[in-house]
């Protein structure tokens, strides 16, 4: 657990970078920090390592006060991914990776060991290893990053901005991964970012802070999307917030009808408008119109593929756009193999959305109100 | 030319405590030593400036003091040091000092321009992981440094290996000797021969302080790592061994 106590910073030339921060970020869970430009999140960030110091507060990690702790120790023991990757342009991939194992002493084999383990672990080639970092994309030296502060295995980890530097695509696969990442290793993580739908896609809480470096408000996301406590997070979280905000809850059993299908090569045996083609182990592949194939087997380029399939189970952000999205109006819904379980109709979903309630609001503190609860948390 | 071929062809040229053997051995030995000195002195003072960002103006005054007029400095420092001092060292440790102090502007520069130019976003990396500063230093900022620094060696040694010539003025051995005795006999085969050489051991030292460079500073930094193997095609690999030639260039 990382706790900012009444945390202050100001610089020497009179800005101030944070003001008064109170703040907890659980063990275990990961804690956004969203915001625009200039409002503190780095500044923030840097104050857990010490690489800034607080001009007033305290900053206690798992209840030590980390100014008492060796600045040294303090950071070996907390991985620190710096924007834009920070690697060291004349170290290896390798040798990047093994940067803190090395400091700490390991010796060279059990480092060369757990490097290319975490090279693997972060989803890049074996051959990447002997590379500089010049020769890698920005999205490969971005994951060369999380590896290196991966490697002494810290319960701790702070990340500045890991994902900016690349293109949308790769930035939604970095986050997926990140997100299994983290559902195997459950660090206590610290996680900065301006981009309020990555904040929300990867917090378990999500505090915004406002320019100036105060905090506007800290919530779970869908507490944060239901209850803003203020114009200034309204505005920030965004304009379709109820739309995503479906995003978190999960669809419950939804009234499924069974589809009748066809596979490639199969004539259609239906004068339906719209018939659902499956490969072999029963897969979505897209939707035919019967009516204007004729007498023929279904081709590949008879698919319409437009559609969206929802996984059951999964949230109702998903079942809608799956409805809405799906040239037959019917929202194809498939098992966590990838097998289809039958269609559902968008105003199904929506009737199911206005039987979910809506995360309580906590009237008495507006701004802490949906943070995560931390147990044992005294004071 | 033909003056050139005689003095060279001579064989009794080649021998003895004024042949050219000698002679050679003279002068790259003052160039060690003059090396070794500077060295010592730049090289920490360079890195300490660089790494603590204090005593800039070190630098400056240092790069100022080129404008001083060697020939000048040689022969007051002889005066001045040279009947204080026994045997062969009136001549040696004046010219030594004043080699030295001329070599001290490109190595301090260089290394303390190499730790300046460290990529700000490496260092701070090196803080975050939790390196001391002497690790930050010794483990970052030095190889990153390196190019520059090793520029700013090979600039010293050029112009140490060109300048020790002028030392024979005041009585200094060394391959000078050839130069500043022919100009003095109007024999110019002898004076030629003596360019010639200074010009071809420099061109020497500086291939073998190529060799260093490329030995010491590593891939990532200089133009060999950086192919076109960005991307994540399968033909990467062989890449590395390209061109074995490229980015030799000093930037001093
Ligand atoms: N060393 C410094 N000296 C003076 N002011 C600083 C310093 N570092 C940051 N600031 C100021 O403090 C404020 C917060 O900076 P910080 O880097 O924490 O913002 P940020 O939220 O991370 O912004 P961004 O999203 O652009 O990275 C800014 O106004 C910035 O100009
Ligand atoms: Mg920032």
């Amino acid at each position: 657990m990382i706790r900012f106590d009444a945390v202050t910073k100001e610089f020497p030339d009179g800005t101030v970078a944070v003001d008064d921060l109170s703040l907890t970020a659980p063990t275990g869970k990961i804690t956004v920090l969203v915001g625009p430009s200039g409002c503190g999140k780095t500044t923030s960030l840097r104050m857990v390592n010490r690489m800034i110091e607080p001009t007033r507060g305290s900053i206690a990690l798992d209840g030590q006060d980390t100014g008492r702790m060796d600045q040294a120790e303090l950071r070996r023991g907390i991985g620190y991914v710096i924007q834009h990757a920070g690697l060291f342009p004349h170290r290896t991939v390798l040798d990047n990776i093994g940067t803190v194992p090395r400091l700490l002493g390991w010796d060279k084999k059990k480092v060369r060991d757990r490097s290319r383990e975490l090279l693997e672990r972060v989803g890049l080639d074996a051959r990447l290893g002997d590379r500089y970092p010049t020769q890698l994309s920005g999205g490969q030296q971005q994951r060369v990053g999380v590896a290196r502060a991966l490697a002494a295995d810290p319960p701790v980890m702070l990340m500045d901005e890991p994902f900016s530097a690349v293109d949308p695509i790769v930035r939604d696969q970095l986050q997926d991964e990140f997100l299994r990442l983290q559902d195997e290793l459950g660090k206590t993580i610290i996680f900065v970012t301006h981009d309020i739908d990555e904040a929300i896609k990867l917090g378990d809480q999500v505090a915004v802070l406002r320019v100036g470096g105060t905090l506007a408000q800290v919530a779970e996301p869908a507490y944060l999307l239901a209850h803003p406590a203020d114009d200034f997070v309204a505005d920030f979280v965004g304009r379709d917030r109820g739309y995503r905000s479906l995003q978190f809850q999960e669809a419950p059993r939804l009234p499924l009808r069974s589809e009748p299908t066809v596979t490639l090569g199969e004539t259609p045996a239906t004068d339906a408008a719209w018939l659902l083609v499956v490969d072999d182990r029963r897969h979505p592949l897209g939707w035919v119109e019967p009516g204007r194939i004729g007498g023929r087997g279904v081709q590949d380029a008879d698919l319409h593929r437009g559609g969206t399939v929802a996984r059951s189970g999964g949230s109702l952000r998903g079942a809608l756009d799956a409805a809405l999205s799906s040239p037959a109006r019917r929202g194809v819904i498939v098992d966590d193999s990838g097998e289809l379980v039958g269609t559902v109709l968008a105003h199904e979903v929506l009737d199911a959305i206005e039987d979910t309630d809506r995360p309580e609001r906590d009237e008495g503190d507006p701004v802490h109100g949906g943070a995560v609860a931390v147990a044992g948390d005294e004071a | 030319m033909n003056i050139l071929f005689e003095w060279f062809g001579d064989p009794a040229n080649w021998s003895g405590a004024d042949g050219i053997g000698q002679r050679l051995w003279e002068h790259l030995w003052y160039t060690a030593v003059t090396m070794l000195v500077a060295s010592a002195v730049a090289l920490p003072l360079g890195l300490w400036v660089g790494h603590t960002g204090r005593g800039r103006w070190l630098v400056t005054l240092a790069n100022s003091a080129r404008a001083v007029p060697t020939l000048g400095l040689l022969l007051a420092a002889s005066l001045w040091l040279g009947p204080k001092l026994p045997g062969d060292f009136a001549y040696t440790v004046p010219s030594i000092a004043v080699l030295a102090i001329l070599a001290v502007p490109p190595l301090l520069a260089g290394a303390y321009g190499g730790i300046d130019s460290v990529d700000g976003a490496a260092r701070d990396a090196a803080y975050g992981v939790g390196m001391r500063g002497r690790q930050v230093l010794w483990q970052v900022e030095v190889p990153n440094a390196l190019p520059l620094m090793l520029s700013g060696v090979r600039s010293a040694v050029l112009q140490v290996v060109a300048t020790a010539t002028i030392a024979a003025i005041p009585g200094l051995g060394g391959l000078g000797r050839f130069i500043i005795d022919g100009i003095a006999l109007a024999d110019y085969g002898q004076a030629g021969g003596g360019a010639l050489l200074v010009a071809v051991l420099a061109v020497l030292l500086e291939g073998i302080l190529a060799l260093l460079q490329r030995r010491l500073v590593s891939p990532g930094l200089t133009g060999r790592a950086v192919g076109g193997s960005r991307n994540d095609d399968d033909s990467a690999g062989p890449e590395e061994s390209a061109d074995p030639t490229v980015d030799l260039r000093t930037s001093v």
